[in-house]
C-alpha cells in the first residue's frame, strides 16, 4: 500500500512536473500559514478605503479587501495584521516581503509590473484623477487654473498626471508637495494654496471627513486620468496572486449572483450551478487553489459581496456606484467565470 | 624604521636589527596577522551585502542601474535656481534638489553664525536683561526638537492672509500665505557680467593686500588699500554694467489671477526651514561662541583695558581672535547639522536632494540608487565642510614656534 502510493505519487511526478512545481511553490502562501495572518499594507488612514475607526478596527474597501484573502486561506476575516503605508514607502514595504500585498488606493501601471517586480491582482475602484477648490474661488473648469499653486502628495502618479495636465493646457502652475497626508490637506484649507489634487475619491473622503464645512469646497468637473485602484503583489508568486485576484472576484460574481452575507447559508442549497460551484458545493476548485473548498463561502459569509463592501464603506461619502457598478448594470465590474 | 630626529643618545645607535621570526611570539607577526583577520572579515562582510542586495534584486526582478537619471522626470518642482520643467531629466531634477539643499544650507549657516554670535556675547552682557533674553532664548530654542519648531514656522506662515488680503507693509512688498514677494531687478547677460567683475575685482584687491603687506615689511611704509578697492569693487563692475548698456528694469510684483506675477518670491517652505533651522542653530553656536570667550584668560582682558581700549575694542580687537581658535573647531560640527538637519524639509514641503530623491525613488523603483545618491550628495557636501573648516583652524591655529 505505502509502497505503491509511493510509486504513484513517483509517476504523477515525472507525468506532471510543471503542474506539481506550481503546486508547491508559494513562498508567500507557506509564511502566511506560518505566521497566522496575512500582513496587509494599507494606508495610513484614508476614510472609506482604509482607515481605524474609534475603536481601532480598520474599516473601508481595502481593509475589507485584505479581510477576503484572510478568509480565503484561513477562513476567518480577522486573521490580518494591517500595517500602515505612505505612498513613498509603501513599494519597498512590499518588495522587502514587510507586507504580503498591498491594498492600499495605488493605481495599475505598465511600470510599476515592469520595473519594481510587482503585479496587480484586480481592480476593486476604479478612479481618476480630480480638483479640488475652495467655492470662494468662483473657479468652475480646471482649464481656469493657469498660474494656480497647487497641493499634491510626491511620489504617486498624480504628481506627474497634473504636470501632464498643465503642460497639454499651456497652463503654468506652483507645486506645493508635501508627504504626509495630514499636512498637504492642512496646507489646502489654510490657502497655501489653491487647488488640491488626487484621486477622486480621495478628494470625496477629504470633503466628507471636513463635517459641516463640507460645503466649502467643490470638486471640478475634469477627470483627467484614469487611475485603476487595486491589490498588489510580488511578481513570481503565482499561487498567491491567484488567491488574492480571485478573492476579489468572488465577490464580484456573488453580487451579480444575489449572494450576501445574509443569505449565503440558504444559497449553499441553491441549485443554479454557478452558486454551487462558487460556494463549493460542487467543482473542488478550492483544492485546486490549495484552499478550502468553502473559500468564496468564508468570504461572502464573513466580509460580504462587493456591493456589500461598498454600501459598507463608501456610500456614507456620498460618492455614486458610477463606472464601479456591475457590468450588467453599465458598469466596468466584471468577474471571469468561476469554474 | 625609526629615524634619529633628537639628540638622545639611545637614537643615535641604529636598534639591532631583528630578522622576522614566523612565531606567533613575534609582536609584529601577530600585529599583521590580526590586521589581515579584520580586513578580511569587514571586505567579506561588505562582499555578502553587496552580493545578498544584487541576488535578492534580481529574484524580485527589480532592475538596477542609473539608467533611469536619463529619462523624463516629469515632476513638478516649486523652486528651482536653475531653469526647470517637468520634461527636463531625473538628472536635471536631482541638481536642482543640490542646489536648494545648498542654498537654504549655506545661507542658513551665514545667519546662523551671525544671530549666534550675537547671542553669545549678549549672553555675557553686563545688562542683566541682555543676557537674561539671551539665556532664555538659548533654553527654549535648543531644547525643543527642529521639526516641531519647523512645523510651528511653517503653520504660523501659513496663517498669513491669501494673496488677495495681502499684507502690504511698504512699496511693492507684498506679505502673503504664498510668501514674502518683493521687486526684482529684470536680470540680463550685463548683470551677470558686472557680477563676474566684482568677483574678479575682489580677488585682485585681496592680491594686493597681500603684496602691499610684504611691501610694509620691507619698507614700514603701507601703501595706502583702499583707492584700488574702490576702483576694483565698485568701478569695475560699475565700468561692465555701464559698457554693456545699463540696462535697468525693475520687475514688480502685480497681483494677476490666483497670485502674484513678476518680481522675486520667497515661499512659505524656504522661508520656515531657514527660520527653523537659523534660529535653533544659532542657539548652539551662541553657547560655542560664549565658551570661546570665556576660555580666554581674564588676564587679557585686563591687559587690553591697561591699554585703554574700550570695552567693544577690548572684546573685538583681543578677546575674539583668540576665541576664535576654540569656537571654530565645533562651528564645524555646526555647519554640519545645519546641512543634514537640511532634510527635514521634506516634512514641510521644501523640495532638496532628500524630498526630490524620493519621489525619484517612488517613480522609478530605484531605491539603493537613490539613497546612494542622497548619500554621496551630503557626503560630498559634508566633506567640503569639514575640509574648509580645518583648513581655516589651521590657519588661524596660534603659531608655535
Amino acid at each position: 500500500m505505502h509502497t505503491a502510493m509511493r510509486a504513484g505519487a513517483l509517476a504523477l511526478a515525472i507525468a506532471l512536473p510543471a503542474a506539481e512545481a506550481v503546486a508547491q511553490q508559494s513562498p508567500t502562501l507557506d509564511a502566511i500559514r506560518a505566521r497566522g495572518q496575512v500582513v496587509c499594507g494599507v494606508t495610513t488612514g484614508v476614510a472609506g478605503f482604509s482607515n481605524p475607526d474609534s475603536q481601532g478596527v480598520w474599516r473601508g474597501l481595502d481593509a475589507d479587501g485584505c479581510r477576503t484573502v484572510a478568509a480565503a486561506i484561513f477562513g476567518d476575516a480577522n486573521r490580518v495584521r494591517f500595517v500602515p503605508t505612505t505612498s513613498q514607502n509603501r513599494f519597498p514595504a512590499l518588495q522587502s516581503g514587510e507586507v504580503d500585498l498591498l491594498y492600499r488606493n495605488t493605481t495599475w501601471t505598465l511600470g510599476r509590473e515592469a520595473f519594481l517586480g510587482f503585479q496587480f491582482a484586480g481592480i476593486n475602484f476604479y478612479d481618476g484623477q480630480a480638483f479640488m477648490v475652495k467655492r470662494a474661488l468662483g473657479v468652475t473648469s480646471a482649464k481656469q487654473l493657469d498660474g494656480a499653486t497647487v497641493c499634491v502628495q510626491p511620489g504617486t502618479t498624480t504628481e506627474l498626471n497634473l504636470a501632464d495636465f498643465f503642460r497639454t493646457n499651456r497652463m503654468s502652475f506652483r507645486p506645493v508637495v508635501i508627504e504626509s497626508l495630514e499636512e498637504i490637506r492642512a496646507a489646502f484649507i489654510s490657502g497655501r494654496c489653491d487647488v488640491y489634487t488626487s484621486d477622486a475619491s480621495a478628494l470625496a473622503s477629504f470633503r466628507f471627513t471636513q463635517g459641516p464645512n463640507a460645503e466649502q469646497y467643490v470638486m471640478l468637473p475634469e477627470i483627467i486620468s484614469k487611475e485603476p485602484l487595486g491589490p498588489v503583489v510580488r511578481k513570481g508568486d503565482q499561487r498567491f496572486f491567484d488567491i488574492v485576484r480571485w478573492s476579489l472576484f468572488a465577490q464580484i460574481a456573488a453580487e451579480e449572483l444575489g449572494v450576501t452575507s445574509a443569505n449565503v447559508d440558504q444559497m449553499l442549497t441553491s441549485q443554479v450551478p454557478d452558486i454551487q460551484r462558487l460556494l463549493g458545493v460542487t467543482g473542488g476548485i478550492g483544492q485546486m487553489m490549495g484552499l478550502d473548498n468553502r473559500w468564496a463561502y468564508n468570504i461572502i459569509k464573513q466580509v460580504g459581496n462587493f456591493g456589500e463592501m461598498w454600501e459598507r464603506n463608501i456610500t456614507p461619502m456620498g460618492v455614486p456606484r458610477g463606472i464601479n457598478a456591475l457590468w450588467t448594470q453599465g458598469g466596468l465590474m466584471y468577474a471571469p467565470p468561476i469554474r | 624604521m625609526q629615524t634619529p630626529t633628537t639628540t638622545d643618545p639611545r637614537f643615535l645607535r641604529a636598534p639591532p636589527r631583528r630578522g622576522i621570526a614566523l612565531s606567533w611570539r613575534d609582536p609584529t607577526v601577530r600585529a599583521v596577522f590580526w590586521q589581515v583577520v579584520i580586513l578580511g572579515l569587514v571586505g567579506l562582510g561588505i562582499w555578502w551585502l553587496v552580493d545578498n542586495t544584487m541576488r535578492n534584486l534580481e529574484v524580485r526582478k527589480i532592475a538596477t542601474g542609473f539608467g533611469f537619471l536619463e529619462r523624463e522626470a516629469g515632476l513638478p518642482i516649486g523652486e528651482s535656481l536653475i531653469p526647470y520643467s517637468p520634461a527636463d531629466t531625473y538628472f536635471r531634477a536631482l541638481t536642482v534638489g543640490v542646489l536648494n539643499t545648498l542654498r537654504v544650507a549655506i545661507i542658513g549657516a551665514v545667519l546662523a553664525t551671525i544671530l549666534g554670535t550675537v547671542i553669545g556675547i549678549a549672553r555675557l552682557s553686563r545688562n542683566w536683561l541682555v543676557a537674561k533674553c539671551a539665556a532664555v532664548y538659548v533654553e527654549v530654542l535648543r531644547d525643543l526638537p527642529l521639526l516641531l519648531q519647523l512645523l510651528f514656522w511653517y503653520a504660523l506662515l501659513q496663517g498669513l492672509p491669501g494673496p488677495r488680503q495681502a499684507l502690504n507693509p511698504f512699496g511693492s512688498v507684498y506679505l502673503s500665505n504664498r510668501g514674502i514677494k518683493f521687486p526684482w531687478i529684470e536680470w540680463q547677460e550685463a548683470h551677470t557680467a558686472a557680477l563676474i567683475a566684482l568677483v574678479v575685482g575682489a580677488i585682485v584687491t585681496w592680491g594686493l593686500s597681500r603684496l602691499f603687506t610684504a611691501r610694509q615689511m620691507a619698507t614700514g611704509v603701507r601703501p595706502r588699500l583702499w583707492p584700488w578697492a574702490i576702483v576694483l569693487l565698485v568701478g569695475l563692475p560699475l565700468g561692465v554694467w555701464w559698457a554693456m548698456g545699463a540696462p535697468f528694469t525693475v520687475d514688480r510684483p502685480v497681483l494677476r489671477g490666483f497670485n502674484f506675477r513678476g518680481g522675486g518670491t520667497i515661499t512659505p517652505e524656504f522661508a520656515a526651514l531657514l527660520f527653523g533651522l537659523v534660529l535653533y542653530t544659532a542657539a548652539f553656536i551662541a553657547e560655542i561662541v560664549r565658551a570661546g570667550i570665556l576660555a580666554v584668560h581674564q588676564g587679557q582682558w585686563e591687559a587690553a583695558a591697561a591699554l585703554g581700549l574700550s570695552r567693544g575694542q577690548q572684546l573685538r580687537l583681543v578677546i575674539l581672535p583668540q576665541a576664535l581658535r576654540v569656537i571654530i573647531p565645533p562651528m564645524t560640527s555646526q555647519y554640519l547639522n545645519i546641512t543634514k538637519n537640511s532634510s527635514l524639509a521634506v516634512a514641510i514641503g521644501y523640495q532638496d536632494i532628500v524630498s526630490i530623491a524620493n519621489t525619484t525613488i517612488n517613480q522609478t523603483g530605484q531605491a539603493i540608487e537613490g539613497i546612494a545618491i542622497i548619500m554621496m550628495v551630503y557626503l560630498t557636501i559634508s566633506l567640503s565642510i569639514s575640509l574648509f573648516m580645518n583648513w581655516y583652524n589651521a590657519r588661524i591655529a596660534l603659531k608655535e614656534r
